[in-house]
């Protein structure tokens, strides 16, 4: 019965046209490249932007033989586990200062405490665009908008440019402009909170970013950033990775405000009566 | 055009309480306030603040104020914010403990001054005229009864959320304290009255996003389609857009039971309309109906004035301390008194 479910569903979308499923796209927009969508990337580097091994967790502690999981995570079994990665850096290394590159490592091993993401925090840049979680991309004539389901951040990019941002943020102030048909956003203005991925890894306030979305046809893009923070960093490096399309009939940017799902967390020991 | 506008206003404030039942339509909007698939252009940046009150106050006989009445109020806003924003008395006094009394975040004991508020220095004009209260319909510009049902929510939610108790858990503190959501509704668009009442709307093919600058609150609108299943209720609704001429139509429905506005349910139903009139303006439409909680619907009427600045981050989650200390506030307060947090 299930099967036959199964079957029937499936020859429902094998059998709708593309014009069907979804509504027509013009392939450009004022000239460019139509980037409207709901894009995610498929890979592992919200863990680590670097290449690495599956772990049995995100936090550990010293074992009798090997480390193991930490209390707070063991509970979580497989589903805590962290899957392996091919990196999304150029020549898979990132030129940290010496000072920095301890840090990374501090911020490894505190992980729990420290990954702003924990707290259900601003993702920053460019972490926001390979998180584990869609973003739809709003191009108009004029403008472009990139909301996050991830918290609900978002980002304006200025189309024209105002100028040094006035105060830092989590997301930064991002202009963009296009080089033929690359869209490029330069973006600057960052706090020094956000982290790139669950593996420690970070940047200071002067961190600048210069992101190219490349579409490469209707469904997918390529994502390129170069990173640039002489706080952190000896030299500038580049990430890169191909960004999907979600292309169901039902796409469409969810909620995860997850505010409210680390009040536990950040506020549950301040209750009248604490949750045992 | 814009005498048409004018005429139409002069010709409106004569029959107002005609008008308040039957909201002024004028001039479609210019080639050039189109986008390229021949749509109104609603994009742009915006502020609804006004200081025009949702409800008319029961003193103010009609819809429609007269210039001089509206200047008479401006001029009122105008000159309490000038004495505010006067430098502080550097030899004051601290405030009395416990605070002085007054409520709201700019009371008490001292949150924001003057100098962090912006709510507003205009009344609403809409269609030409100069209104006194956001709802337009019922004709009294007052929101209806509330339903039997309402009272007995109230009732129960009361027992939680006022006196002592509404410290115990986070869950009891308002939305906006939480930083779940801004401090006024964000479906309708009602201006909060306080700061920060501005608005970002990108418009494509198939959708609408509306940007609000608190807490960086995008609404994606989606052009056509269904809504989402009934037990998928996200913060703002769920919004389903589509074109009746040139009027964007919003549909809103799955709000969740704790986002209520003025008092609604689960059971909210909020239709708003978007017409470009002019360079500088959209006139807002909302109807707001729930019949577990208003005995009837009600409509009302915003201007959004078009702006040249830009809306920046308001991340408030990331510096929400005033949670933390407003609970552990609480738990100390109850050491002192003796009666020791329950473990």
């Amino acid at each position: 019965m299930a099967l036959a479910t199964a079957v029937v569903v499936a020859a429902g979308f094998w059998t709708a046209s593309p014009a069907e499923t979804q509504s027509a796209r013009p392939a450009r927009i004022a000239g460019k490249p139509n980037m409207n969508g709901i894009w995610q990337a498929l890979n592992t580097a919200n863990y680590n932007i670097v290449s690495h091994p599956a772990k049995a967790a995100l936090a550990f502690r010293p074992g009798p033989v090997v480390p193991v999981p930490a209390a707070s995570v063991v509970a979580f079994g497989a589903v805590g586990a962290v899957p392996a990665g091919v990196g999304i850096v150029e020549g898979d290394e990132i030129p940290y200062l010496p000072e920095a590159r301890k840090k990374q490592q501090e911020n490894e091993a505190n992980w729990l405490d420290r990954d702003p993401e924990i707290k259900c925090y601003l993702p920053g840049v460019p972490r926001a665009n390979y998180m584990a979680m869609p973003f739809q991309i709003l191009h108009s004539d004029k403008a472009v908008f990139l909301a996050y389901e991830y918290a609900g951040a978002v980002r304006n990019i200025l189309l024209k440019d105002p100028g040094p941002a006035p105060v830092d943020s989590w997301m930064g102030q991002s202009v963009g402009a296009w080089e033929g048909d690359t869209f490029v956003v330069t973006a600057t203005g960052f706090n020094d909170q956000s982290w790139f991925d669950r593996a420690g890894n970070h940047h200071s306030d002067k961190l600048k970013v210069v992101e190219r979305y490349t579409m490469q046809g209707s469904d997918h893009m390529w994502y390129e950033a170069t990173i640039e923070d002489p706080l952190t960093f000896s030299k500038p490096w580049k990430m890169r990775f191909p960004l999907y399309r979600h292309i169901n009939p039902d796409a469409r940017l969810n909620q995860f405000k997850c505010v409210e799902f680390v009040e536990e967390l950040m506020y549950g020991k301040f209750r009248k009566t604490p949750v045992q | 055009m814009k005498r048409t506008v004018i005429g139409f206003a002069l010709a409106a404030l004569a029959a107002s309480t005609l008008a308040a039942q039957t909201p002024a339509r004028t001039a479609q909007p210019s080639a050039g306030l189109r986008t390229p698939d021949g749509k109104p252009d609603l994009q742009g940046t915006w502020t609804n603040a006004t200081i025009t009150p949702l409800q008319r106050p029961p003193t103010v006989k009609n819809l429609v104020l007269s210039e001089a009445e509206a200047a008479r109020m401006e001029g009122a806003v105008v000159e309490r914010r000038d004495r505010l924003n006067r430098p502080s008395d550097p030899n004051r006094p601290a405030p009395p403990q416990g605070g002085d009394g007054s409520t709201g975040a700019a009371g008490n004991v001292g949150g924001y001054n003057n100098f962090w508020l912006d709510p507003g220095e205009r009344v609403a004009v809409v269609d030409g005229q100069r209104r006194s209260s956001l709802i337009i319909d019922p004709p009294d510009g007052r929101i209806p009864a509330r339903t039997p049902e309402f009272l007995a929510r109230q009732k129960e939610r009361a027992k939680q959320t006022t006196g002592r108790g509404q410290y115990d858990h986070p869950e009891y503190r308002p939305l906006a304290e939480r930083c779940l959501l801004s401090f006024g509704p964000t479906t309708p668009l009602i201006p909060n009255y306080f700061y920060n009442n501005n608005l970002q709307i990108v418009q494509t093919l198939d959708h609408v996003m509306i940007l609000m600058e608190m807490v960086h609150d995008a609404r994606i609108v989606r052009i056509g389609g269904k809504h989402v299943p009934k037990h998928i209720r996200p913060w703002m609704g769920d919004s389903i857009g589509h074109w009746e001429g040139d009027t964007l139509v919003v549909d809103t429905t799955n709000f969740p039971p704790l986002q209520n506005f003025q008092g609604s349910s689960e059971n909210l139903h909020v239709v708003e309309r978007f017409r470009r009139v002019d360079a500088n303006t959209i006139n807002y439409r909302f109807t707001v109906n729930d019949p577990t909680t208003f005995t009837a619907p009600f409509t009302g009427e915003i201007p959004f004035r078009a702006m040249d600045e830009l809306i920046y981050e308001y991340a408030c989650h990331e510096g929400n301390y005033a949670l933390a200390n407003v609970l552990s506030g609480a738990r100390n307060e109850e050491k002192r008194l003796g009666t020791k947090q329950e473990k």
